[in-house]
Formats: structure tokens, C-alpha cells, sequence
């Protein structure tokens, strides 16, 4: 299951417990000087459905983008602390963070699929971009197609430009760009916030299919969404963790009376 | 929230809408797109006169002999200017192995990589550079390439023309990879890929449409260039693809010809012209239809 991060030297190496996937561990980040988190640690149970809540600005997005090495990507960005995957450190020295994007995909807020190709290219691209040909690529995107419950709807449309598609199936056809990659993890950053409900409906539906065998990281602003789609719930506020629970806890039975405020709209 | 109309707001809509206000809005409005509509058929004047002109006395000399035939002695009539277009389309592609991958990894590194002191440096070189004017680089590249090599050549035309290529292929670029989306370049990284391949086979290709309409426009420009090849190319007579020999080009023959005291070599002129209009013309549409082939229409 598990596949090389860095070639040679691996870094430190930590017996992950069972069933722990990823672990944050003391997470800082900033952009420039302003301190987006401030030393969280949250882990992400295995083939489990982990959500993160809080109000806009708390670095819900930026902790996912922490996840798999994204955040460096925006200039001035830097992170502090670790980041384990099967117990070994993302961050650590020789690890390549394109082999770590390769094992934990990420889904935008905004749909993006690559405009200048066609819809079958955009499933293949993970692959093709990677230099990897493979051996049967129509029945690979039917496969990842299917996954993303999109197939059905582009079957015959398949050399219609990605952008050609409505937001939901372009955000369903992102997902099934990650999906033909077979990653460990998907990260979604507000995947559904720039969709209507019917569209949200079908993606939500999708995660519990494909949650059944691949670790989902969920950002929300949506607390119903959280509800419905995870198993466990984070709740972030300032850049700190302020509680994390199993789903039906956190939102029952809160234990911290900020939580409580959050969940109850009385403030964020 | 929608609550009665504050009583100024009533009085304002009960006065109707065709108050004084409102029709001196519509008459401002009505001058200033009239001044628009003249300003822009004032500057399509010169450039409907340049082509009417070009067309209507260069077509005369049109012909199959102008590409095949060489220049006929002075005093005999008829003869073509086969060798200066070869030598200009041989010009203008040397100019582009020059200025165009130059320009365009140039531009890559500004767009993608450029921070700091560097690459502020390097986008204020290209626009000064966009600014010298082109007679100075025949100068530069005179006592560069024509000095040590001791002989006029095709080569020092072609270099001479890649510089002034450099600037505007450089800029074009820069500025439309930074058009580009940011999503997709997260959208390629988020995948796996390595920003090199995010690079040559997202962003690039993305813009792809529009660095080609900047190559092009470099293209026309060095296309009618005469100053730099005076002292670089020099001009031949007689047919030459030979890069270390020099070489004769349109925009040098027509100088040479429309300074001349002969009527027909006027004539001839005019000809060569509207032939350099409708090559620019032909590499324009080709480059257009290669990029358009390559990328979808959405």
C-alpha cells in the first residue's frame, strides 16, 4: 500500500497506530508574517470521512493545503511542524513533494478542469502529465468516470472540451481526474461552494461511495454538510483546533463552549 | 427590508425620467461615442490609404517572374526579385530561431520563476530594448558578427533581426502566462506533476493562442526591417542561401529601387512591397490556423 516518498534517505520514521492515515502534528503556517495556523494537530483516520469546520479565515483550507505540500506553492508561504503519512513526515528532508501530491489528490473550491482538453484527456491527465501512458486509457477513464458517478451524463461527449460541461459535472470531472490517479487521500476544499444543491447532492453521495475505500479530508463552511457526509468532525477557529470528535459527538454533545456557539449559529 | 421609497427618491420618480439630468446624461453620452466612432475611422485612414496604394500600384508587376527571375541589369527591362524574397524568408527564419525560443524561455522565467532584483532587471531591459531603435542594433550586431567575421552575412541579418524579435516575443509571453489562471497551475501541481510538465504542457498551452499572435507581430515587424540589414545582410543580386555570404532582402531592394531614377525599378518596388504586405499577411493566418488546430475551441 504504501509508496515511496523520496528516493535514498526516508526521514524520521514513526509507527503510525492502526487505522491513523495522516497525522498533523504541531502545524504553523504562514503567508508572508500573518500566522494562518498556530500549531494544530488533527489526525485522519484511514477509509474514514474527516470534515473540517470553522468560520472563513480560520485556515481550514490552508491546513488541507499543508496536507499535501500545496501551501508552499503560494509565494511567501511557509509551514513549521509535521505532517505524517503511514508514519512518515511529509516534510521531511529528500521528500519529494510531487511523489506526495501523486498520494494524497486535492479537489478545489472552484471547478478546474484544463480547458485546452478534451474531457477524456482531463480524466487521463494525472497520468499523461506525469509521463505515464496507459496501457487501455479508454477503459481507465470509464473507470474513473464511473467513480465519480459522471459517466453516464459524458459518455458520448467524451471529445467535448472540459469547459463545455456544466459546474457540477466540472467539479465531478475533477474528481474523477484525481480519482484515475488512485490516490491514498483526497483532499476537498469546499468542493461543493460553488454549487447548486442538486449538485451538491450528487458530490455528497459520491463521497460516501467513494469513502468506503479512500481516506477524504472535507473542508466546509456547510455544518449540514459536515453532518451528513463525515465520521469525524474537526472544528477550527483563529488557526487553532479547538475541538475534534466523532461527527455525531461533535454536533450532540459539544465540549467546548465555543463549539457549542459555532454549531448553534450564534456567532461565524 | 423593502420598506416605502425615502421621500426625497419618491419626489425624484414621480418627476418621471426624462428630466434635465437625465437628458444632458444622453447628450454627453452621444458626443462621446461619436468622438470614438471618428477617432477610430481617423486611424484606419492611414492604414486603408497605405494598403489601397500598395495594392493598386504593385499588382501591375505581379507575376510569376518575379520570384523566379533575378534583378535585370540597369537599362534592360522585365527581370524579378527572386533572390531578396528568399533572402527575406530565410532572414525571418533565422530571426525566429533566434527571437523566438530566446523570447519565449525568457518569458517563461519572468512569468514563472522572475522574483526579485532579476527579474524586475530583466522586464525593464526588454522595454528598454523594445525602445532602441533598429538601426542601432545593425550597429551592434556590425561590430559583433560582421567585424569578426570579416564579411557581410545572412547570419548577422538573421541575429540583428532576433534582437529587435527579443523584446516583444519576451513581453507577450510574460504577460499572457500571467493571464493564465493560477487554478490550473495548482490544478497540474495537486496532481503529481512536476512544475515543468505544470509548465510546458498546461500553462503554455494555454496561452498558446495568444504568444503565437506576439510571435507574429514580432515577425511583421522585423519582416519590413531595412535599417539593420544595410550593414549586416548588405543585399546580393544573384540567388544565395549561403549563411556566411551576404544575402538580399526585400525591404534592402526596395529602398535600393525606390531611390533609383529608373521608372520600372519604381515599379518593381511598389511589387516587392505588396509581395513583403502578403507574406506578413500569409505567415499571420498559417500561424493562426496551426495554433487553432492544436487547441479546441471550447
Amino acid at each position: 500500500m504504501s509508496r515511496p516518498l523520496a528516493t535514498g534517505h526516508q526521514g524520521p520514521y514513526r509507527d503510525a497506530p492502526p487505522g491513523e492515515k495522516m497525522l498533523a502534528e504541531g502545524l504553523r503556517a504562514w503567508f508572508g508574517r500573518s500566522e494562518a495556523l498556530k500549531g494544530v494537530t488533527l489526525p485522519v483516520t484511514e477509509r474514514r470521512v474527516t470534515a473540517i469546520i470553522g468560520p472563513s479565515g480560520c485556515g481550514k483550507s490552508t491546513l488541507v493545503r499543508c496536507l499535501n505540500r500545496m501551501h508552499e506553492v503560494v509565494p511567501g508561504a511557509r509551514v513549521e511542524g509535521r505532517v505524517m503519512l503511514d508514519g512518515l513526515d511529509v516534510y521531511g528532508r529528500d521528500v519529494d513533494p510531487v511523489l506526495v501530491r501523486r498520494r494524497v489528490g486535492m479537489v478545489f473550491q472552484k471547478p478546474n478542469p484544463f480547458p485546452t482538453m478534451s474531457i477524456r484527456d482531463n480524466v487521463l491527465a494525472g497520468l499523461r502529465l506525469n509521463g505515464v501512458r496507459p496501457p487501455d486509457p479508454e477503459a481507465l477513464a470509464e473507470q474513473a468516470l464511473r467513480r465519480a458517478a459522471l459517466w453516464d451524463e459524458v459518455k458520448d461527449v467524451l471529445d467535448r472540451s472540459g469547459a463545455s460541461l456544466s459546474g457540477g459535472q466540472q467539479q465531478r470531472l475533477c474528481i474523477a481526474r484525481c480519482l484515475a490517479l488512485e490516490p491514498e487521500v483526497l483532499l476537498m476544499d469546499e468542493p461543493c461552494s460553488a454549487l447548486d444543491p442538486i449538485a451538491t447532492a450528487k458530490v455528497e453521495e459520491l463521497i460516501h461511495e467513494i469513502g468506503e475505500r479512500l481516506t477524504i479530508v472535507i473542508v466546509t463552511h456547510n455544518m449540514q454538510q459536515a453532518a451528513r457526509v463525515s465520521h469525524y468532525t474537526a472544528f477550527l477557529y483563529m488557526g487553532e483546533l479547538v475541538e475534534y470528535a466523532a461527527t455525531d459527538a461533535l454536533f450532540t454533545k459539544p465540549g467546548n463552549p465555543r463549539t457549542e456557539d459555532y454549531i448553534t449559529g450564534r456567532f461565524g | 427590508m423593502a420598506s416605502a421609497p425615502a421621500p426625497s427618491v419618491a419626489r425624484a420618480r414621480a418627476a418621471g425620467l426624462a428630466t434635465a439630468v437625465y437628458r444632458r446624461r444622453k447628450a454627453v453620452d452621444a458626443l462621446m461615442r461619436g468622438g470614438c466612432v471618428a477617432a477610430t475611422l481617423l486611424a484606419l485612414v492611414p492604414l486603408g490609404s497605405v494598403l489601397y496604394w500598395v495594392a493598386s500600384r504593385g499588382a501591375a508587376g505581379l507575376g510569376v517572374s518575379f520570384f523566379t527571375e533575378l534583378p535585370a541589369p540597369v537599362g534592360e527591362l522585365g527581370g524579378g526579385m527572386g533572390q531578396a524574397f528568399a533572402g527575406t524568408v530565410l532572414l525571418i527564419g533565422l530571426a525566429g530561431l533566434v527571437g523566438i525560443p530566446c523570447g519565449v524561455l525568457a518569458g517563461v522565467y519572468l512569468a514563472e520563476f522572475g522574483e526579485g532584483r532579476f527579474a524586475r532587471l530583466v522586464r525593464f531591459s526588454a522595454d528598454v530594448l523594445a525602445g532602441v531603435p533598429s538601426i542601432t542594433v545593425g550597429v551592434f550586431v556590425y561590430t559583433l558578427v560582421v567585424l569578426s567575421m570579416r564579411r557581410f552575412s545572412a547570419l548577422a541579418g538573421g541575429i540583428a533581426l532576433g534582437i529587435l524579435m527579443l523584446p516583444t516575443v519576451t513581453r507577450t509571453t510574460d504577460e499572457l502566462l500571467r493571464l493564465v489562471p493560477d487554478a490550473l497551475r495548482e490544478a497540474a501541481l495537486a496532481l503529481g506533476v512536476p512544475k515543468w510538465r505544470a509548465i510546458t504542457r498546461v500553462v503554455l498551452r494555454t496561452a498558446a493562442p495568444g504568444i503565437a499572435t506576439g510571435v507574429m507581430l514580432a515577425v511583421a515587424r522585423v519582416a519590413g526591417e531595412t535599417a539593420p540589414l544595410l550593414f549586416t545582410a548588405f543585399g546580393n543580386r544573384f540567388w544565395s542561401v549561403t549563411l556566411d555570404r551576404p544575402i538580399g532582402s526585400l525591404p534592402v531592394q526596395i529602398y535600393t529601387y525606390a531611390v533609383s531614377p529608373y521608372e520600372d525599378w519604381h515599379q518593381q518596388a511598389w511589387t516587392a512591397a505588396l509581395v513583403l504586405v502578403l507574406l506578413v499577411l500569409v505567415l499571420n493566418v498559417g500561424a493562426r490556423l496551426l495554433v487553432r488546430g492544436r487547441v479546441p475551441a471550447r
